[in-house]
């Protein structure tokens, strides 16, 4: 006993700072994923995104015609609904991409009608490719379609849905525009404004098996 | 000088003597089809719901413009994308199962045939329409022509 207490005289306190040190680290680490989380959760609010004129002025204006805004259920999806992912790395992966909006906001790359528009084809064709790449995820978070009932579906809802996943096709290779206006499409009426061409508005499905 | 102010003292006369006769008898005669004074809001808009989709109701003469048997809740037309064409034009109407617009759509206003349909028909509401389950607000002898009965 007594040995143990002489030895544990320098161990018990290494032990005992071991011990703080852990507890030291244990507080830090919530108040770090805390802090950490609120602030994950802070910016995942569309107060956030539209405190951005850009957001604004432009896509938030658009969308609040839309089904998601508003409607006879008064369920809403949000922006970070469509546009953060929900599991966690996907999420930080895409909030480190994020940092570019602040930059290109710095920069003024899209703060003006005019410079929006012209940018508009280009960022919408990075959101198509997202939503295309990971087979249109964050519809998925609330539309799943294992549950659609046909029955009770549109005629043409359920015609082209049972079809198109039988294609392999994603809820974005058809519902494009679904929560702002489109930027230029190339429909070959009138004059060519240099739009979307037919194949990135409707590409070709893609199995994903 | 003299004439001048004697045409305008007729002019006042006539004014003075036809506009209130004519006021009077405006108000008299003068009978909205619907019931409530000219001068009042017609009956309140209601809420009508846009009918579910079904298929292509039958035409009732043949110039019609075939009425619109889906939805249109958010189809927006603009400069930039027409989201009809998306569905009806030649060369989408295969995949999405709808009716190709109609070959009268591609003429324009000289008669020339394009290739696409032509800007005075771009604006496809302007003509057809979807239908709600609004009643009829007056009676009428509407009837099918003839051909297509
Ligand atoms: C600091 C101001 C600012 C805030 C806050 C902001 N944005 Fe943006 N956003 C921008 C700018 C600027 C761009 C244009 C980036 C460019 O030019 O490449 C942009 C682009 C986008 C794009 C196009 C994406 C791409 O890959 O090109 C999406 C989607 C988007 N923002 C969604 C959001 C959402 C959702 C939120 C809220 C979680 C948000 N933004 C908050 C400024 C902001
Ligand atoms: C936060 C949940 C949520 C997300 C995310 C979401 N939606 Fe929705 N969506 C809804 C709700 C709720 C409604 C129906 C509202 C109603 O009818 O009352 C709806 C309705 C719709 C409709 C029906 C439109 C109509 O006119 O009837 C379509 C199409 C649709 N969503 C597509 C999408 C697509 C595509 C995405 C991904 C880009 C998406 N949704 C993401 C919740 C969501
Ligand atoms: C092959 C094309 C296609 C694909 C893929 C597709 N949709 Fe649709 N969807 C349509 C069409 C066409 C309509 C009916 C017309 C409209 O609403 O514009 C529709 C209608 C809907 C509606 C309204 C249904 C109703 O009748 O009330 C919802 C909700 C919807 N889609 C969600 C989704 C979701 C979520 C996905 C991905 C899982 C998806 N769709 C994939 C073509 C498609
Ligand atoms: C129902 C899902 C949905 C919601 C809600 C939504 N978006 Fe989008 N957003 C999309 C899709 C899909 C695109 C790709 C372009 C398209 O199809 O319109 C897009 C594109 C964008 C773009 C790129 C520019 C463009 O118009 O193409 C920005 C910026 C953007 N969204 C910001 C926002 C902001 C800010 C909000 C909230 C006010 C929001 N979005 C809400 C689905 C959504
Ligand atoms: C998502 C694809 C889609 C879009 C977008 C769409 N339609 Fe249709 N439309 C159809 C389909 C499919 C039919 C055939 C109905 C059926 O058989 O169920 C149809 C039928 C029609 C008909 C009836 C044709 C006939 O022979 O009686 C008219 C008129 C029409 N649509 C007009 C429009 C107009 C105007 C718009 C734009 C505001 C529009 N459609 C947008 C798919 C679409
Ligand atoms: C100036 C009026 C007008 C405009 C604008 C117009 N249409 Fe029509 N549409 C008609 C008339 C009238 C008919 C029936 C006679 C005919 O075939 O020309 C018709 C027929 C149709 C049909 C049935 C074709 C068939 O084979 O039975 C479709 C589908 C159609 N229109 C779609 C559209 C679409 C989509 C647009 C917009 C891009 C549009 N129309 C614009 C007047 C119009």
């Amino acid at each position: 006993m007594r040995q143990y207490n002489n030895g544990g005289g320098l161990w018990g306190r290494l032990r005992g700072a071991g011990l703080g040190l852990v507890v030291l680290v244990f507080v830090a680490g919530i108040v770090f994923w805390g802090g950490f989380n609120t602030a994950m959760e802070w910016t995942n609010r569309e107060a956030f995104c539209i405190s951005c004129h850009e957001m604004e002025e432009n896509v938030f204006n658009e969308y609040r015609n839309t089904i998601h805004y508003t409607n006879r259920s008064g369920v809403r999806a949000t922006c970070p609904d469509c546009h953060v992912p929900k599991e966690w790395t996907h999420k930080i992966i895409r909030k480190i991409k994020a940092s570019n909006e602040v930059w290109h906001h710095l920069l003024g790359s899209i703060d003006t009608p005019e410079k929006f528009d012209a940018k508009r084809l280009q960022l919408a064709q990075n959101e198509w490719r997202r939503m295309k790449a990971n087979d249109s995820r964050e519809c998925r978070n609330c539309h799943n379609y294992a549950y659609f009932d046909y029955s009770i579906q549109g005629r043409r809802s359920g015609r082209l849905h049972q079809s198109g996943f039988d294609e392999g096709k994603t809820c974005i290779d058809c519902h494009k525009g679904i929560a702002h206006s489109v930027p230029a499409v190339d429909q070959e009426i009138g004059i060519d404004r240099g739009g979307a061409s037919p194949e990135v508005f409707h590409p070709p499905a893609q199995r994903q098996d | 000088m003299k004439t001048k102010s004697g045409i305008l003292l007729l002019a006042v006369l006539a004014a003075a003597g036809l506009g209130l006769p004519l006021a009077a008898s405006a108000a008299d005669a003068v009978r909205s089809l619907r019931g409530t004074a000219v001068d009042q809001a017609a009956q309140q808009p209601g809420n009508y719901a846009v009918e579910k989709d079904h298929a292509p109701a039958a035409r009732e003469y043949v110039q019609q413009p075939p009425l619109i048997p889906h939805k249109v809740d958010g189809y927006n037309i603009t400069t930039n994308f027409n989201k009809c064409m998306d569905c009806h034009s030649w060369t989408r109407y295969r995949e999405t199962g709808a009716t190709k617009v109609s070959l009268t759509h591609f003429k324009d206003r000289d008669g020339k045939e394009l290739s696409n349909i032509s800007p005075r028909r771009y604006f496809c509401n302007q003509c057809h329409v979807a239908q709600t389950d609004a009643k009829p607000l007056i009676d009428n002898s509407f009837r099918k022509a003839e051909g297509l009965k």
